[in-house]
C-alpha cells in the first residue's frame, strides 16, 4: 500500500486515490492537422519508463482534486508531488520537496 | 438549480418518507451496547451542495449565509443552525436538521441559491444524497479504527473536524462531535452496508472482554 501525500488532505492510502496515467501529455494544438498515425500516437502511446514517472492522480474519495506525481516505478518510492500545470521538477539537484508521509 | 417542491402539508410528506437505514433501527438499537459503544440514524438532514471560489464575491455572500466556509482540509464552520464541512478546496457540504429544508418550513436551499445568484458556482439540494450515522462511546474509535485507515487518535483528530475518506472500504465523511461521539455520511445505497458492518464491528463490546 503506497502513502500518497494529495497537496490538499495529507497522506492519505493509496486506495482513496486513482491513477490518470502519463503527465504532460499535451493536447495537439491542431488535431485536424496530424495523420492517423500521429493522432493514435497522441490518444493511446506513452512511455514506459523504468525509474523516475511522472504520472497524474486524482484523490477520489478525499478533495476530487487532480495533482502530478513523480515516482520511481521500480522502487516505488514517491519523489515529489506538485499542482497540475505545473512543470516536471528535477528531483537530481533536490530542487523538489518530499511531501510528509511520501515514502513507501 | 435546487428546485424544491413545496407540498400542501408537511406532515404527508414527512409520513411519506423512509429513511435509508430506517429497516435497521431496531438492529441498532439491540446492537448497541449502554455505556460502551451505540449506533443511530439521524435521518432527513437537510444537506445542501455547494462548489465556489471562496475568495469571490458569491463565496462571500454564500459564507454570510452558512457562518463562514472552511478554508482547509478537515475545517469545518457555522454554528448550531448549519453546519459546513469542507469536502474540496472549491466544494462544501451544508448540513443542517431537517426543519431548515424549504419543504418543511425553512429556507436554507432557497436563502444559498439566492446568495450563489448567477455567479459561477452550484448550489445543489443533496438532503437525499446521504444519510447520517451517530457512533457514540467510549468504544466508538475502536469500532472504526476496524475499517478507516485514518490516524482517528484525539491528537490527530480533532473534536470538530471533518474528514472525507473510506470506512469500511466505502466512501464517506466522518465527522467528530465529541471526544467519544462521531458522525458518519455515507450515500443512501452504502447506508445497508454500512450500518451492518459497523454493527459487526461494536459486537465484541457486548462480551466480557477476554484477558
Ligand atoms: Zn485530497
Amino acid at each position: 500500500m503506497l502513502l500518497i501525500s494529495c497537496p490538499n488532505c495529507g497522506p492519505r492510502d493509496e486506495t482513496e486515490f486513482h491513477y490518470g496515467g502519463q503527465a504532460h501529455v499535451a493536447y495537439p494544438e491542431n488535431p485536424d492537422a496530424l495523420t492517423d498515425r500521429q493522432w493514435a500516437e497522441y490518444l493511446f502511446y506513452r512511455d514506459n519508463t523504468k525509474g523516475a514517472f511522472a504520472e497524474r492522480w486524482v484523490h477520489s474519495t478525499g478533495c476530487r482534486q487532480w495533482f502530478n506525481m513523480l515516482r520511481d516505478t521500480v522502487s516505488y518510492d514517491i519523489q515529489a508531488i506538485y499542482k497540475m500545470g505545473e512543470p516536471r521538477p528535477d528531483v537530481n539537484t533536490s530542487a523538489a520537496t518530499t511531501p510528509e508521509g511520501a515514502t513507501k | 438549480m435546487a428546485e424544491t417542491a413545496t407540498p400542501a402539508n408537511p406532515e404527508t410528506l414527512r409520513a411519506a418518507r423512509r429513511s435509508p437505514a430506517s429497516h435497521l433501527a431496531p438492529t441498532f438499537e439491540s446492537g448497541s451496547v449502554a455505556g460502551t459503544v451505540a449506533l443511530k440514524e439521524i435521518p432527513f438532514q437537510t444537506m445542501v451542495g455547494i462548489r465556489v471560489d471562496r475568495d469571490s464575491d458569491a463565496g462571500a455572500r454564500l459564507a454570510s449565509v452558512t457562518g463562514g466556509l472552511p478554508a482547509a482540509c478537515g475545517e469545518i464552520s457555522g454554528d448550531e443552525r448549519a453546519t459546513t464541512l469542507w469536502l474540496g478546496p472549491e466544494e462544501f457540504l451544508v448540513v443542517a436538521p431537517e426543519s431548515a429544508h424549504d419543504s418543511l418550513g425553512g429556507d436554507l436551499v432557497r436563502a444559498l441559491v439566492e446568495a450563489l445568484g448567477d455567479d459561477p458556482g452550484q448550489v445543489v439540494d443533496l438532503s437525499a444524497n446521504r444519510t447520517t450515522f451517530e457512533l457514540s462511546g467510549v468504544r466508538a474509535r475502536d469500532v472504526l479504527e476496524k475499517g478507516c485507515s485514518l490516524d482517528l487518535h484525539p491528537r490527530a483528530f480533532r473534536t470538530g473536524t471533518a474528514l472525507a475518506t473510506e470506512i469500511g472500504n466505502i466512501p464517506a465523511m466522518l465527522f467528530k462531535t465529541g471526544e467519544d461521539s462521531f458522525r458518519i455520511f455515507p450515500r443512501a445505497s452504502f447506508a445497508d452496508f454500512l450500518g451492518r458492518w459497523l454493527l459487526d464491528g461494536m459486537r465484541e463490546y457486548a462480551s466480557p472482554e477476554v484477558p
